[in-house]
């Protein structure tokens, strides 16, 4: 049942996305313009080339914040979070769905950025890195869905949400902003972190992962209800 | 603007338990400035600025006992029903206060590092992780200053303290890890390890005696001061209206 309801969830997301097209027309132009800015920034190839992985990743969180904003402001927009709830959605469900939504569209994003990084900052990725480097999408990606959703819906409906969820949100990032820059870097032929170690980082991604997707399906219910 | 005159309101926040809290607070504050500036010698190794210690180390100390009084008030307020808002109460008055303690800790720790290290900063997994913690909990107090009622607030904010739980282990993890993995600063190898002597010893307990008075004094008037807030807030109208009504009458 929370599976078929999530997956509802999921669908509804990622269609008003395909309609709405705001990834494609607003979130990725201001993604690769932050990719272009910081290059302007630093000013030189050689430091871009050694930061391209850390800049990837952290222009993935600045574009998570507008994508999460929006993603609760449909929620709230004709009320269709209490319609939600007046139709007995479960607090877990809606959660997980809304989380996968955010899953792909960061996923889709992380890859753009990806190919954005070779093309501007001349990133190499050779082919057996590749596994690496998918796998610390996927889950960097997760890292940062389950967490923007569970803070996301925090502060939904708030008058201060705007201002509020960089606050909150950067924070509890850190460990997968740490661990996904090490193992893209490795990942993009950097010397400086060997294989071994990159998947040690995988792998607190992995933790990290799981510690807030249980704690965003425990909580997420509680935390909407606006009654009592 | 709005009087509030009932007599649920109109007490001060003291009584005489934390009149004599504040007074002993105040008595070990000058015993700590006394000690700490004039009566302890001068390290071997830090020279005067191991007097920064006697400050920064009690104010660490009660950071985190604020910030675990905050985790465990917010449990006790999620998973209670009965006087839950008084739980709810105690963990952001406790937050309050541990953020100003962390700022004082960050605040001395940087001006201590400037003369012993020769920096403001280290990335050192402690000095990371502290930050972060900073963060966290400026991010829980804005929490807390949003709009709604006393009861969604403290459910929102307590779910926000236990998740500050899960997050700053992993923080900690991930800053250690990647701390381990980098090559040191040769600048930074200074060994701050310090042997104390009994006065400096005692003089960083009694620091940490005297800052745990204050901190409890602190947390018993602010949490005070948000049940009058509270009150005002859901009883504040029909008080008004009382008032008004009364008036009506005399007049």
């Amino acid at each position: 049942m929370i599976r078929r309801t999530a997956f509802a969830v999921l669908r509804k997301d990622l269609l008003i996305e395909w309609r709405s097209r705001a990834l494609l027309t607003r979130v990725v132009p201001f993604a690769v313009l932050v990719l272009v800015l910081f290059a302007i920034a630093l000013d030189s190839e050689p430091l871009v080339l050694r930061a391209g992985a850390g800049l990837v990743w952290m222009t993935t969180l600045f574009s998570a914040l507008v994508i999460v904003q929006r993603s609760f402001e449909l929620e709230r927009r004709d009320g269709a979070l209490d319609v939600l709830k007046t139709l007995g959605v479960d607090g877990t469900a809606l959660f997980l769905g809304k989380a996968a939504a955010l899953i792909v569209q960061l996923l889709a994003l992380v890859v753009i950025l990806v190919a954005g990084a070779v093309v501007l900052y001349g990133v190499n990725v050779e082919a057996p890195a590749l596994v690496l480097l998918v796998t610390t999408a996927v889950l960097g990606s997760c890292g940062i869905g389950l967490v923007g959703t569970l803070y996301g819906g925090l502060v939904s409906g708030t008058s201060g949400r705007d201002t509020l969820l960089p606050l909150l949100l950067m924070p509890v990032t850190a460990p997968v902003l740490i661990g996904a820059s090490r193992a893209t870097e490795s990942a993009f032929g950097g010397d400086a972190i060997d294989a071994t170690t990159a998947w040690a980082w995988v792998g607190l991604l992995a933790v990290f992962g799981v510690a807030f997707a249980v704690a965003g399906a425990v909580s997420f219910g509680p935390l909407l209800d606006s009654d009592s | 603007m709005t009087t509030i005159t009932t007599s649920a309101t109109a007490r001060s926040t003291s009584t005489k338990a934390t009149r004599v809290l504040g007074a002993v607070a105040l008595v070990l504050m000058a015993w700590l400035v006394v000690s700490g500036l004039f009566l302890t010698p001068a390290d071997v190794v830090q020279l005067e600025s191991v007097r920064i210690m006697y400050v920064h180390v009690p104010s660490a100390w009660i950071a985190y006992l604020a910030f675990v009084t905050t985790a465990i008030a917010s449990a006790i307020s999620l998973f209670r029903r009965h006087r839950s808002l008084g739980f709810d109460r105690v963990a952001g008055a406790s937050a309050e206060v541990g953020v100003l303690f962390m700022a004082i800790t960050l605040v001395t720790g940087s001006l201590w590092g400037r003369l012993t290290w020769g920096t403001f900063w280290q990335w050192d997994p402690r000095l990371t992780t502290t930050a972060f913690l900073f963060v966290t909990y400026i991010g829980y107090l804005a929490i807390r200053r949003l709009d709604g009622t006393p009861r969604q607030r403290a459910r929102r904010s307590a779910i926000l303290a236990l998740l500050a739980v899960l997050e700053i282990p992993l923080v900690h993890f991930s800053v250690v890890l990647w701390r381990s993995l980098h090559q040191e600063a040769s600048v930074l190898n200074t060994d701050g390890d310090v042997r104390l002597d009994g006065l400096m010893l005692f003089t960083l307990f009694s620091g940490v005696v005297a800052f745990s008075a204050a901190f409890a004094w602190f947390v018993v008037h602010r949490q005070r001061v948000a049940a009058m807030d509270d009150l005002r807030l859901t009883s504040g109208l029909d008080v008004a209206l009382a008032e008004r009504r009364a008036e009506a009458v005399t007049t």
